[in-house]
């Protein structure tokens, strides 16, 4: 497995709930269908208001309205990242757009679970907040085996929170897939 | 070795004789929930990993209770109740509460106790954040997402780490225009909407002990816009007198010891409460009413599961007998039983129903509607720059339709107050004269 992740990062604020994530209106589709499940990543992050959507700028949709998929492979977010309801959909939808990883301050607990436990994205926590350290656009590097964020446009690096317990089932890809390698299931 | 309620609960639930908050245990499942949105593709995982032909662990323990987009012509959120009732057939579940037929209930976090599912001792896990509210009864319980709920489905069991707990102690008789939703937003308020991430919320003190079943729930409902895993309210004779009513489930309650160690205590004179408000865009957006008093509104909401049972509307029902509301005034029970009551239970000599409808309030139909907006044909659903006041439980951006709308949340007396007035108002200047009298 590649240990690090690269590519253009989407900044937004502190707080952003499941409903910013991916509105409950499109909570509808499928997440097996292959035609319906293309609908999570084209609505993903699209309940951000517009002018907190794509910081310090603002008016940037995550994934342009006529799309499936979004550029941007890594999402910047404050504190209490997922908060609100338990959708699991809110990680799948980020994964189905082709986000790879969140860095935050902080999780709300279930959104971490389920992008854990479904092996959807990897959340990420950081030292610092750096949502104002980052314009949205940036060329990033996650290196997971030095748990450091490098931001290759300007050059500067950031320490992350090492995964801790749960990098097993980071690395197995979820939670199912984990139990079935150490025999549980 | 001391323990709190929670811990116990866990400890007994994982086969362990004492259990320490921050460890990790396998605990086995009394119940698990879900409905029409998570449902499906819970499903979907359960087929996916444990084969077509799988069966779930226990069909008694299974309940489904469809109530999320019930009322809509969103095809696919019709083809979603479709698949729930397949897979209750399939599996021959009891538990299942069908649309369109008599067993229909609603809002499943009102259902689950009036069905007899929320029992001191138990461990309940729903895919939904508002499963918290069961903590009301003195049991676990908490929000989980798909790939969790599949797992239960087919083992019966899932991994939690204990929780700290914080306990919030409410000292003295609750004032009469103060309901159980000025607690809480006062709580959040004042800890944040992650001020209890990865934490037991307890309620206690004569404040809290004193309400009924439904005045907790409100508190537990709202531990997750705290960020809390679980709520909980030790177990007591309303406790048992609601849930032996409803079923004769053999339940063993739990207590917190003397000694019992947690996280932080928070003290609060209930006398000193004011009518809350949250403003937009968040549940800790705190200020009391008379600081936003006469603030604009043009919509007002009384439903959802923190805000749509029927002693929410018995409170709203005493502001709005003989008056007329000056906006868009949306009513919509939680549950059909809630709305039978409506037309049951009267005030002053009128029905609940009457009185909404005779102050020119939209009825709708039990479900949860609006509280997380919905498909676009939803009732009461923001479509544009509304401001709303409302009873239900979350206000983030967009929460309730439109990203370009704003929520207030507060009490159902505030709610029915602002209706009347057309602006944001103070209950205490509402309520009728032997409620206000009583405070002084």
């Amino acid at each position: 497995m590649s240990k690090k992740i690269t590519g253009k990062v989407f900044v937004v604020g502190n707080d952003i709930d499941t409903d910013q994530i991916i509105p409950a209106e499109h909570l509808v589709y499928s997440l097996d269908d292959p035609e319906e499940r293309r609908y999570y990543g084209r609505y993903a992050l699209s309940g951000v208001p517009e002018a907190q959507s794509g910081l310090p700028k603002g008016n940037i949709p995550f994934t342009p309205q006529d799309q499936f998929e979004s550029e941007f492979k890594v999402i910047i977010g404050g504190k209490n990242f997922g908060c609100g309801s338990s959708r699991e959909h809110a990680p799948f939808a980020l994964q189905v757009a082709g986000a790879e990883a969140v860095i935050a301050t902080g999780y709300a607990r279930i959104f971490y679970r389920n992008a854990v436990d479904g092996g959807f994205i990897i959340p990420f926590e950081s030292e610092e907040d750096l949502v104002k350290e980052f314009t949205t656009g940036d060329e990033v590097e996650i290196d997971r085996d030095n748990s450091v964020l490098n931001n290759l446009t300007s050059g500067k690096s950031y320490p992350l929170k090492k995964l801790g317990d749960v990098v097993k089932i980071v690395e197995a890809g979820g939670i199912f897939k984990y139990a079935e390698k150490n025999g549980m299931i | 070795m001391s323990m709190t309620l929670t811990e116990k609960i866990l400890a007994k639930a994982s086969g362990r004789t004492h259990v320490d908050a921050g460890e990790t245990v396998w605990v086995n499942v009394d119940v698990l929930m879900t409905h029409d949105v998570c449902g499906p593709p819970t499903i979907g995982i359960f087929k996916r990993e444990f084969g077509e032909d799988a069966k779930v662990w226990d069909k008694d323990k299974v309940v489904i209770i469809p109530d999320h987009y019930i009322f809509t012509n969103d095809k696919y959120a019709n083809r979603n109740v479709d698949i729930l009732r397949a897979f209750s057939a399939e599996q021959g579940l009891p538990h299942f509460y069908d649309v369109g037929t008599e067993r229909y209930k609603g809002v499943c976090h009102v259902a689950m106790p009036e069905e007899g599912f929320t029992r001191p001792g138990d461990v309940l896990f729903g895919t939904d954040s508002h499963t918290c509210t069961a903590g009301a009864f003195g049991q676990f319980a908490t929000g989980i997402g798909n790939t969790d709920a599949g797992f239960i489905l087919g083992t019966g069991k899932l991994w939690v780490k204990v929780p700290e707990t914080m306990k919030f102690i409410f000292e003295g008789e609750i004032p009469p225009y103060i309901m159980a939703k000025d607690l809480i937003l006062q709580i959040i308020g004042d800890i944040g909407v992650d001020g209890a991430t990865y934490r037991a919320m307890e309620f206690a003190g004569d404040g809290v002990m004193n309400m009924d079943m439904e005045g907790r729930m409100t508190l537990t409902n709202m531990v997750i816009e705290a960020g809390g895993k679980n709520g909980v309210v030790e177990p007591d004779e309303v406790t048992f007198d609601y849930v032996r009513q409803r079923t004769d489930y053999e339940f063993t309650p739990f207590y917190n010891d003397p000694d019992a160690k947690y996280h932080s205590v928070r003290k609060y004179k209930s006398a000193e409460l004011e009518p809350m408000v949250a403003k937009p865009h968040s549940p800790d957006n705190k200020a009391t009413v008379r600081e936003v008093i006469n603030s604009p509104l043009n919509r007002a909401y009384i439903g959802s599961c923190t805000g749509g049972k029927i002693t929410d509307f018995e409170a709203a029902a005493k502001i709005m007998k003989g008056q007329q509301v000056k906006m868009d005034t949306f009513v919509v029970p939680a549950t059909t039983l809630v709305r039978d009551q409506l037309k049951t239970t009267t005030y002053d000599g009128e029905t609940l129903w009457d009185i909404f409808l005779n102050a020119g309030a939209h009825m709708g139909e039990a479900s949860c509607a609006a509280c997380l907006g919905g498909p676009s044909d939803t009732f009461g659903r923001l479509q544009g720059e509304e401001i709303c006041i409302s009873t239900t439980n979350r206000n983030f951006p967009g929460r309730m339709g439109s990203k370009k709308s704003s929520v207030y949340l507060a009490s159902p007396y505030t709610v029915a107050a602002s209706a009347i007035a057309g602006k944001i108002a103070d209950p205490r200047d509402y309520l009728p004269e032997e409620k206000v009298s009583a405070t002084v």
